[in-house]
């Protein structure tokens, strides 16, 4: 064979392996939907969305509650991930002496990598019985579990947004410095305004994984399928719910997790592209748009 | 003559590292001293001893004093942020926020609690005509200053110091990133301003020296080989090594 | 100049604030992984390593979960590696900007973000169902590849992308051809980057739970065949600690998980730490 002949076997041969996302990403579109749409057909989309009642042995598909859910949980974790996140990104890239930063920052990355089972079991078992004290109740709630997602996404949102503060030119702090501005008004004016791409994209990360963890919220938020009027009530989210029910459904329950399983890809399609357009536009009114 | 910085006896050291050694230069009041010398010789480290930039560095450890107007600016009940604010800095690389052009200059005063718009327009304005971009940028205040060529950025970043009433500018080689044209015209804008300030400018550029300096400071490995009028040191240096310097025999 | 409080002042709190919130973040990581090896450690020994779980996991040790771990996992990364490696050669060395690299990588990032748990039900519906695979090391082990493949991709293609235009311009001025370019010194040069999103990838696979959770099974034995069903780590750990079967094997091994997850980091920091050096001539 001539060397030409092998440069282009190889060239197709890696566009064949580059190819395999797209392919990946397809099959799994039509599988779940193949599996999904006999329940949407029989229950329809709208009565399934907005359905309130999820009765599988009584033929009953609404999964509203648990869409509330998802977002509740996550929303509420990101509240308190955000904040703290951000600070704690801060403090390493701009406090924290270069001694500790380096000590603390692997540790953080490492941290991201535990399992979230791991995460989960804590809160059963440690937090669960703490809230239980507490507040009282069975101490299952989306408090409990948004406080779990919160330990989950922090080292997310740290590392992500540390970077993105690292990668400001150190000449923006050096000229605010030499205006006068003291450290935390060169922070809180140039500093973070400029690395707020990169913090977005963090949040993005960090919101990403809270609405897909499944199996450390089934171990700390109760589970119960109602739309919750207090933090402290307990909540199934859609990804708990196929994960809870799969193990048995079989016939039209068998596709309607399917279809919690379509609503779930969307309702993420629909975040993610609300995120990357502020992202987007903030990266464009910054003007420079170099993270 | 009145001198507005007295340095003594200064001492610079980054670690082990000693940058400047035994460094004593007066600079005069509303004048323009140039520093020159081969890179490494410890000119910026220099002039960034003279606002206290230095403090950045973590390893940064010094001896000696710095005086402005008598005052002993490394004592520990002086406050850097008000030095700062009195002596400002123009840097190598034009290094404008990513901001509007309005905002750029605005910063400084806004961080020292000017907040009413008027004032602030002002004073925007005023500081844009003495850095002689006002004509440029008139019409596109709200517009990225990062969207400016290298030169009215660098403009830009002198007006953003003038606009905060600096007595002290230092400049670490302002025009070393522009081309020709910008250069003159930041060159032209050094003269209007020295009535006013009181300039050290740090410069590779031994003509520009010449051209807009009163007095120089020839720096080599840390310490000062000559200092005094810019016309005897390029004229008639009283030292070998100088000589070799500005003759292009070395650096 | 109205201020409520002065710029120094608001400086001064702020850095308090700023060590608090740091200081805070690390401690709540670092209480609960040390509260898990607190109590973890001690249930860790040779037994219970390397014996056989009894009575469903009331007692006994974890060989066969620990091989089942190792097993999908070593099949999940043999499988997304030369994929995802492929891809990143090819998007950064041979693809130009047109809508089918743009497809891709869109592909790719959105591949990242789908929920495990989705993963989970294509693997259920398409390995275990459609293809035959029944619940087996080979159906979990395929759709913790399918997971790991972006992030193996991603950080491949940022280090064979990062590599210095100036040494591929070297070899390709010798006469060497494309492919002799990309494969002596592009990805020669490339591959810290490349172990480390498949590291990354490993520890994504070796973490996950939910993927596997109806395509692996539950089996307690140990899995030989590729057909044979198993129980890794993670979903023995869920399932010991939420059916409430043994408090002490459940911190015995969230704990093994743990030490897993820090010996990986600890030796990739220290491998990559060494190639560095060495190929700077250092």
């Amino acid at each position: 064979m001539s060397r030409k002949t092998d440069e282009f076997l190889i060239e197709k041969g890696l566009f064949i392996t580059a190819l395999s996302s797209i392919i990946i990403i397809a099959l799994i579109i039509i599988f779940i939907f193949v599996e999904g749409l006999p329940a949407l057909q029989s229950v329809g989309v709208f009565n399934f969305i907005f359905g309130m009642d999820w009765s599988p042995s009584d033929g009953q598909f609404g999964v509203f509650p648990m869409i509330i859910g998802s977002l509740a949980i996550t929303g509420l974790s990101l509240l308190m991930a955000i904040p703290l996140g951000i600070f704690c990104a801060i403090f390493l890239s701009e406090i924290a002496p270069t001694s500790v930063r380096k000590i603390l920052k692997p540790t953080i990355q490492t941290l991201a990598g535990i399992p979230s089972v791991v995460y989960g079991f804590f809160g059963l078992i440690i937090l669960v019985p703490f809230m239980r004290t507490q507040f009282g109740g069975t101490g299952f709630s989306m408090l409990t579990a948004s406080i779990i997602l919160t330990v989950m996404i922090l080292p997310i949102i740290v590392s992500v947004s540390e970077d993105a503060l690292r990668s400001v030119p150190p000449e923006y702090k050096e000229a605010s410095m030499a205006l006068g501005a003291t450290h935390w008004q060169t922070i809180k004016n140039v500093i973070f305004p400029a690395a707020i791409p990169g913090v977005i994209t963090s949040v993005i990360l960090g919101m990403g994984r809270a609405i897909g963890e499944t199996l450390a919220i089934i171990m700390v938020a109760g589970n119960v399928v109602q739309i919750p009027t207090s933090i402290l009530d307990p909540v199934r989210a859609l990804t708990s719910n196929i994960a809870i029910e799969m193990g048995y459904a079989t016939g039209l329950h068998y596709n309607a997790l399917f279809a919690t399983g379509i609503v779930l890809i969307v309702m993420i399609i629909i975040l993610l592209v609300i995120a990357n357009y502020l992202h987007y536009k903030k990266k464009v009114t910054i003007g420079g748009g170099y993270l | 003559m009145d001198y507005r910085i007295e340095v003594e006896n200064l001492n610079v050291y980054f670690d082990e590292l000693q940058v400047l050694k035994d460094v004593s230069l007066k600079i005069s009041k509303n004048m323009v001293t140039a520093l020159i010398g081969p890179s490494g010789c410890g000119k910026s480290t220099f002039i960034r001893t003279l606002n206290r930039m230095n403090d950045l560095i973590d390893t940064f450890r010094m001896n000696g004093t710095v005086l402005l107007d008598g005052g002993d600016i490394y004592n520990p009940k002086v406050d850097v942020v008000d030095l700062r604010k009195k002596v400002g800095m123009v840097f190598q690389k034009p290094n404008p926020f990513p901001k509007s052009i309005f905002d750029n200059v605005a910063y400084g005063l806004q961080v020292h609690g000017i907040s009413d718009k008027d004032v602030l327009t002002e004073k925007v304005e005023e500081s844009l005509k003495a850095a002689a971009l006002w004509e440029e940028v008139k019409n596109k205040l709200d517009k990225s200053a990062l969207g400016l060529s290298g030169g009215q950025q660098q403009r830009l970043c002198i007006a953003r110091t003038i606009a905060v009433e600096p007595e002290v500018i230092l400049m670490d080689e302002p025009c070393s990133a522009l081309d020709p044209i910008s250069t003159t015209k930041i060159e032209d804008l050094i003269h209007k301003l020295k009535k006013d300030y009181t300039i050290i400018i740090v410069t590779h550029n031994m003509q520009q020296a010449t051209r807009v300096s009163k007095h120089t400071a020839f720096f080599l490995h840390g310490e000062i080989v000559e200092s005094g009028s810019t016309d005897k040191i390029f004229i008639e240096p009283s030292d070998k090594r100088t000589e070799d310097y500005i003759t292009g025999r070395f650096g | 100049m109205n201020r409520i409080i002065s710029p120094k002042n608001a400086q001064k709190i702020m850095k308090v604030v700023f060590w608090a919130s740091g200081i805070l973040t690390i401690l709540i990581l670092l209480v609960i992984i040390g509260y898990i090896l607190l109590k973890g450690l001690p249930v860790i020994d040779l037994e219970f390593l390397f014996g056989e779980p009894i009575d469903s996991g009331r007692a006994g040790g974890i060989f066969p979960m620990i091989v089942s771990s190792l097993y999908v996992t070593f099949i999940a990364l043999l499988v997304a590696t030369p994929l995802g490696v492929g891809a990143a050669i090819y998007l950064a060395e041979y693809a130009g900007e047109n809508n089918i690299v743009r497809a891709i990588r869109f592909g790719s990032e959105t591949l990242a973000s789908i929920p495990s748990i989705i993963f989970g039900l294509f693997g259920l519906a398409f390995f275990v169902i459609f293809l035959g695979m029944g619940w087996s090391v080979l159906s979990g082990g395929l759709t913790l590849a399918l997971m790991a493949l972006p992030t193996i991709l991603a950080a491949s293609e940022v280090s064979v992308e990062s590599v210095n235009k100036s040494y591929s311009e070297g070899s390709l001025a010798l006469g060497a051809t494309k492919w002799q370019t990309v494969y002596r010194v592009v990805v020669p040069a490339a591959l810290p980057g490349i172990t480390t999103g498949v590291i990354l990838g490993m520890a994504r696979a070796i973490a996950e739970a939910a993927a596997i959770l109806y395509t692996v099974g539950a089996a307690l034995t140990i899995p030989i065949s590729l057909l044979d069903p198993a129980r890794p780590l993670p979903l023995h750990l869920y399932i010991v600690a939420t059916e409430g079967i043994s408090l002490d094997n459940a911190y015995g091994t969230a704990a093994v998980l743990v030490m897993l997850i820090l010996i990986i980091t600890v030796v990739t920091n220290t491998l990559l730490d060494r190639y560095i050096k060495k190929m700077m001539g250092r």
